[in-house]
């Protein structure tokens, strides 16, 4: 007799992705899968989709998604979660979305403590558009916009959203985690499983930070793009939990 | 003998490596002697016999292209 270590997640369909070859947008969409599945509730989930190279997402998930205009996503999950308190209620967002054009609709639906729960994938870079400077765009990293690296003097320092959502009362739950390898995806898979208890429990808002590759627009393998999240963005973006809503009052 | 089984959607793989990055025996390879319908050597086990089943390959594989098994 076997038994199965791993198999596909039943919430994701068979429509391939589109994503590039070895991009991590892929492991984020099957944790938040395998996240509704464990959790029971990928029959109540609706998903809010942003604007990037995940704005399709609505294709792969046997769920409801809305995909929502360029930094809209936390907004119209307010609005579905107000009208159907009911369901569960989730944004995917990448760091152009939710840092540069959407910074306001986020830290307002943490501010009046939304019960949503959000994905945000901070690959540092516009991945979609062709590579731009992003808020989160690290020192000295390459953009199309900074051809010869991202400098303090001219853009300011990398915005670490976790930390700054963490000091909004309303967000119960915020944690910083990556996927770039098996072990820190099993503790990624924690965190949004958890983020979505938040919400579950009727806490308020939640948010994971996932640091996510871009092996196309960093010019890297996607292996070497792995190795370039554990050297280089984790220093300056470290993991963990920043706020759990056992503790936040 | 073999503790686990590993089988590859071979048609939906990108060829990204992730998994062969990640298993720990590191019998996971590209498969030089085959090309998908999207343009990509699929990736495969050379030796199912060292397989220890811990499913990194899977949870790395972006793609859901990987099963692993117990045996
Ligand atoms: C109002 C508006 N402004 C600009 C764009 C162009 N645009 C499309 S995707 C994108 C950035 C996406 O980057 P990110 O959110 O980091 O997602 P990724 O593609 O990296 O996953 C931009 C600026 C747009 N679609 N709409
Ligand atoms: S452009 Fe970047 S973020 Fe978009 S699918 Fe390709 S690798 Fe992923
Ligand atoms: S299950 Fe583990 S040992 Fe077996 S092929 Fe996958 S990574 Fe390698
Ligand atoms: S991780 Fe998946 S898509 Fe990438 S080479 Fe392995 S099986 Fe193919």
């Amino acid at each position: 007799m076997s038994t199965i270590v791993y198999k596909k997640t039943k919430a994701l369909n068979d429509t391939q992705f589109h994503y590039c070859p070895g991009c991590t947008h892929g492991i984020i969409h099957k944790l938040i899968g395998e996240s509704l599945v464990e959790l029971g509730v990928l029959g109540e989930a609706i998903g809010v989709a942003s604007v990037g190279c995940s704005a399709l997402c609505y294709k792969y998930f046997n769920c409801d998604v809305q995909q929502a205009a360029h930094g809209r996503a936390p907004a119209v999950a307010t609005g579905i979660k107000r009208v159907r308190p009911e369901n569960v209620v989730f944004t995917l967002q990448g760091d152009g979305d939710l840092a540069s054009i959407g910074a306001a609709e986020i830290v307002h639906a943490a501010h009046r403590g939304e019960k949503i729960t959000t994905i945000f994938v901070n690959n540092a870079i516009y991945g979609m558009t062709g590579g731009q400077m992003a808020p989160t765009t690290l020192i000295g990293q390459k953009a199309t916009t900074a051809p010869e690296g991202r400098t303090e003097e001219h853009s300011g320092k990398p915005l670490k959203i976790a930390e700054m959502l963490a000091t909004i009362d309303g967000a119960k739950y915020v944690e910083r985690v990556s996927v770039h390898n098996p072990a820190a995806v099993r503790k990624a898979k924690k965190a949004i499983k958890r983020a979505f208890q938040c919400q579950l429990e009727g806490k308020g808002f939640a948010i994971v930070e996932v640091l996510s590759t871009c092996p196309t627009n960093w010019g890297m393998t996607p292996v070497n793009a792995l190795g370039w999240v554990e050297s280089d963005m984790i220093p300056y973006y470290p993991l963990g939990n920043l706020r759990d809503f056992e503790e936040a009052k | 003998m073999a503790k686990g089984l590993v089988t590859f959607n071979e048609d939906i793989c990108k060829g990204c490596e992730l998994c062969v990055a990640v298993c720990p025996k590191k019998i996971i390879e590209l498969d030089q002697s085959k090309i998908n319908a999207k343009g990509f050597h699929p990736a495969h086990v050379v030796n199912m016999d060292e397989c220890i089943a811990c499913g990194n390959c899977a949870i790395m594989c972006p793609d859901s292209v990987i099963t692993v098994e117990k045996l």
